[in-house]
Order: structure tokens, then sequence, then C-alpha cells
């Protein structure tokens, strides 16, 4: 087995049984970063001395019986929109290209405090805005399954680092499904736990209401080991809740024997490729096989939570993107006045994507429009997340669904049709509306692509989810050579 | 329901953007689109309804009002495109 192939736990086992150390197995992945990164752009910054640095720590604590937790001494990665003290945090936007944070995200630091052995930042969607990392002001992702596709995103660049053995495992965020659907086109698992399970301080926000942090793994288990780690109450997020941290990993060993699955009428309509559905249906087999129980619901409201999260994140993101103005940090377009330096700043600072949702909350928040569309879409919100809630409250433990549509689509094809690519979020955008648990594991493919299928939960019922998930897993599919398809597709580095 | 090259230069004021006359034609035909789209909420009825701001049922939090350990002032301006004195500047407003 490589190591790249191997999980958090086997690599931990292979670390106590002295097979390399924590520096050997770090000098393995910046290689293999070094080799294939330049194809598949997930990083943004890769920081290889402090990772080194951090390796040799792990190794030493390690020699002296002081390990940090199950998670010293890996290799891992963040998204580029967790502030990281003295490490460039660039959101993938011009506006922050040179922003070095004074101060560490509260999950960073958590991981940091674990041994966490930091590779570098990933790629993503200016600002998070976006569902395939191409609109990142520097570089798109590619996906390492088909190198000419998409890796989704936001989190493409941590998806993809994942699904490409270019880290152990990441954290993403997910607003609208910025986890779930990279998860699923790259061929990984990827959680978005529950609103307020994982702090959002030092996390750059886009919506706060729908942002929500969460993590790429090689397996459930994995996903499970980091996710408690970084959960929990964080007095510096008012909205981080003390709900107390689950075994998730005790979770992933329990039978999936009587639990109800719910499968909601209105995932499965016209629109989503039959093929996905098939696929989503096999789980639902698989899950019956196992004992429990497949019951029909229906979420009445579904249609409506698509044009109510592009709303809701428009208006939040407005007013959350006022902060960039070229005065505290960021870079400053320089010019006789005030208001021309933050006129100036923030139209050449921000990208085409940023802007038009800027503008598109600054319109739905404008006077004479609130009511009808900011005011409407909170109480929409209220209807969906009470289809969610009676559904629940009804004895269902989780639901099963398709994630998106389809399998990966090819970088370029929906560029210049922004609503096209919005649908594409059609099955992941009620999760963050409702505020619930969701999970995304790996199960089928299409033509070779990924398929995964996205299990949703009541509010902090993530051990339920990782049951489930433990229960249709399937082994982990690697993608084909990154070099060979390179080659084939005259791809440069 | 159109939005108009009015519409889009208001909003464009408030939120501090400047969208060029080659940048117009652009914006106005995928806000319309996204607009138009988004105007399939107004079929539902939702007299009645609270409107939910928020997904948990949070309260306050409430601390002693103690100073605390902040982020030394050098460190904080090393982001500053501009400073003096230990201020961000920027230029005369008045």
């Amino acid at each position: 087995m490589s190591i790249y192939d191997m999980t958090i736990n086997e690599l931990q086992q292979a670390l106590t049984n002295k097979t390399f150390t924590s520096y050997e197995l770090t000098k393995k992945y910046l290689e293999r970063i070094a080799e294939i990164d330049p194809i598949i752009h997930a990083y943004i910054t890769i920081t290889a001395d402090a990772a080194l640095a951090a390796a040799k720590a792990s190794d030493e604590r390690r020699a002296n019986g002081q390990l940090l937790s199950d998670l010293d001494g890996i290799p891992m990665a963040l998204k580029d929109i967790f502030c990281t003290d003295g490490i460039l945090t660039t959101c993938a936007s011009k506006i922050l290209a040179n922003f070095v944070p004074p101060y560490n995200a509260t999950c960073w630091q958590r991981l940091a405090d674990a041994g966490a052995v930091l590779l570098g930042k990933c790629n993503l969607d200016e600002f998070a805005m976006g569902s395939s990392t191409e609109n990142s002001a520097f570089f798109a992702t590619r996906n390492p399954f088909d190198i000419e596709r998409t890796p989704g995103g936001s989190s493409g660049g941590s998806a993809a680092a994942v699904s490409a053995d270019l880290a152990a495992y990441t954290l993403g965020t997910d607003t609208g499904g910025s986890v779930r659907q990279p998860a699923h086109y790259c061929g990984v698992v990827g959680i978005k736990p529950t609103y307020g399970l994982i702090s959002r301080f030092g996390i750059i926000p886009y919506a706060s209401s729908l942002d929500q942090a969460g993590v790429f793994a090689k397996s459930v288990y994995d996903c499970a080991t980091v996710l408690e780690v970084v959960s929990g109450h964080d007095e510096r997020d008012s909205t981080s809740t003390p709900y107390p941290i689950g075994d998730y990993r005790g979770a992933c060993r329990r039978d999936v024997k009587g639990m109800k699955i719910g499968m909601p009428n209105e995932f499965f309509e016209e629109g989503i490729d039959p093929r996905t559905i098939e696929i989503v249906n096999k789980a639902a087999e698989k899950f019956a096989a196992a004992g429990a129980e497949i019951i029909e619901v229906s979420l009445p409201h579904t249609k409506y939570a698509l044009p109510a999260y592009y709303i809701l994140a428009c208006a939040e993101a407005s007013s959350n993107l006022a902060r960039y103005d070229g005065v505290r940090y960021g870079v400053r377009v320089d010019k006789p006045s005030l208001e021309e330096i933050f006129c100036a700043t923030r139209s050449a600072g921000f990208g085409d994507e940023v802007k038009r949702r800027i503008l598109l909350g600054t319109y739905a928040l404008s006077s004479g429009y609130y009511d009808a569309y900011y005011n409407k879409t909170l109480q929409v919100r209220t209807l969906i997340k009470e289809d969610y809630d009676r559904v629940f409250a009804s004895g269902i433990d989780c639901l099963l669904t398709p994630v998106t549509p389809g399998p990966a689509f090819k970088l370029g094809e929906m560029l210049d049709d922004p609503l096209t690519m919005y649908m594409t979020d059609i099955c992941t955008v009620p999760i963050n509306i409702a505020g619930l648990a969701s999970l995304v594991v790996p199960f089928a493919d299409i033509e070779g692509l990924p398929v995964g299928v996205q299990l949703i939960g009541a509010p902090f019922s993530e051990e339920k989810l990782f049951t489930a998930a433990s229960a249709v897993e399937v082994p982990r599919r690697l993608p084909p050579d990154i070099l060979e398809q390179a080659a084939e597709k005259g791809v440069e580095r | 329901m159109g939005i108009t090259v009015n519409d889009v230069e208001y909003v464009a004021k408030l939120a501090k953007l400047t969208i060029s006359e080659e940048e117009m034609d652009g914006y106005i035909k995928k806000l319309s689109s996204i607009l138009d789209y988004m105007q399939q909420l107004q079929e539902i009825d939702t007299t009645g309804v609270q409107p939910t701001t928020h997904v948990l049922p949070l309260e306050n939090v409430f601390r002693a009002d103690e100073v605390r350990p902040c982020l030394p002032r050098e460190k904080v301006l090393t982001n500053a495109p501009d400073t003096e004195d230990g201020y961000f500047k920027v230029p005369k407003i008045l």
C-alpha cells in the first residue's frame, strides 16, 4: 500500500511502529505536491519549511511519549479562507493578495495544538463564491479524476488535494454546498456539520448565517477523527454552541440496523440525472440490506431553497464584504480622495462573480426591494426549516439524497452562465438554510467520475450521520495517474 | 422583471463599485436572469409566517466588561496600506 493511500489511523500506526517518521511522511507529501500540483493546482501557498519544522517537532514529541492527539504529525492543508498567523491568506482574491493574518482561526489553532502539520493553503472560488473553483483570482483547480473537469467549489482545492493525495485531510467551508459538492466530484468524504458546531472565528466570512467549516478526508472514520478535534464551543464566536462534541469515531462502529432513513421525493425529480438517481437507489438498497428502514418523505418547499439561498447569501455577502475598503488591510488602489479609494480598490480587487453577488445583495436589501426580496426570503426560510423539523420529528434518523444533479462538469462549461452553475447547488443549499448536518460519502461512478450520496441529519445529529455513512462506505477509489492524464490531454505543468 | 442601467448604477454606487460601460451589458443580462429566477419566491403565500434570521435559538452572550490582552498595535498595522504614528492613514476627508 502506498503511504498516500493510508488513512490517519494507519499513518499513526506506521509512525508509532517507526515504519517512517512524520518528517519523512511530510517530505513525501511535499515531493508529491511538487510533482503533481503544477497540474492539479490545489494549492495557492505551499508552506514546505514550516511543515518540515512542524513534522520534526512532532517526531520529537513522539520520541518523548508526549503525543498531542491522533492527528499529531499528520500532514494536512486548509482552504485559503482560514486565517493563519504569519501565513498568507488570500481567499483567492486580488484584494487580499498580500494579506498575512495576525492571528489564527480557532479551528486551525485547535489542529495546530493537536500537532497537525500544515502543508499549505488550498485554492477556492474567490471569497467562496462559486461551484467550480474557476472564480479564483489566481487559477482554476483541476479534478484529479479527469483533469479537464472541475473539482467543484468553492472548496475545490481542498477536495482535489485529498483526492490526488496531496494531503491526508483538509478543511473547507460550506455556505451552500462548498464542501459536499467538491467532495462528491472528487471522490472523497466531506462533512458540513451543524451550523454552530465549529467556530467561525478567523474564517473569512461570506454569508454569516450559513457559513460553516467542514472536513475532507479519505475515509468516514478519518473525517470523524478530525471533526472531534476541530469542533466545540468558542467564546470568540457567539454563534458557536456549547453543544457537547460527539463520539464520532464510536458512531462509525455502530450498527445501522433499525435506523429510519428518509428519501425526500423532491430530491429525485426532473433535472436530476437518472444515473444519479439509480446510484442513490442502490445506496438505499444497501441500507435496507443492512437492516435500516427506508421511508419516503416529502419536503414540499425544496424547490424554493435555491432562489432563497442566493438572496440570503448575496444579501449577507454585500454587508460582509463592505469591510474591504483599502484602509486597514489588503491591496489599496491609491486615489486623491477616500471615496475614490473605496471605489477603485473594490472595483479592481473583486472579480466578476463577487461583484455580481454584491450587486444582487445590495439590490435585495435596498429600500423598496427589502420586503419583496429579503424579508420574503426570511419567511421562506422558516417554511423550509419547518419541512425538515416535521420530518425529523416524525422519527426519521437521517435523509438520503443525491448531492448534485450529475457528476463533475467540464472546466469552462458554465463559466458564462452563472444561473446554470447555481443550479448545481440545488440539493445542497436547503441544508445550510435549515442549519442541518450533512455528510457526503463516495458511493459509485458515472463513466469513471465519482458520485457520492448525501446524508442529512437534524441539528447536532452528526453521530447518526457517521453511523449511516460507515454502513454505505465503499473502498476508496483512486484517480487515474495524473501525469499520464496530463501527457494524454496535452496539459502542461 | 428587468433590471435597468439606472438600477445597476444606483446599486453599484451604494456598494462602492464602479461598473464600466463595457461591463454594463453583461451585468444587466446576468443579473436579470438571476432576478427572474428569484421571482418564483413571490408565488408562496407567507402571510403570518415569522421570518428566520438565524437557525439556532441563541441568546445574547454576556461577560464581564474587563480589559483582556489584545493584538499588539504594530501587528495590527502590518497589513495596512498606509500608516502614520500608529494610525491607519487615508487622504484628507474634510
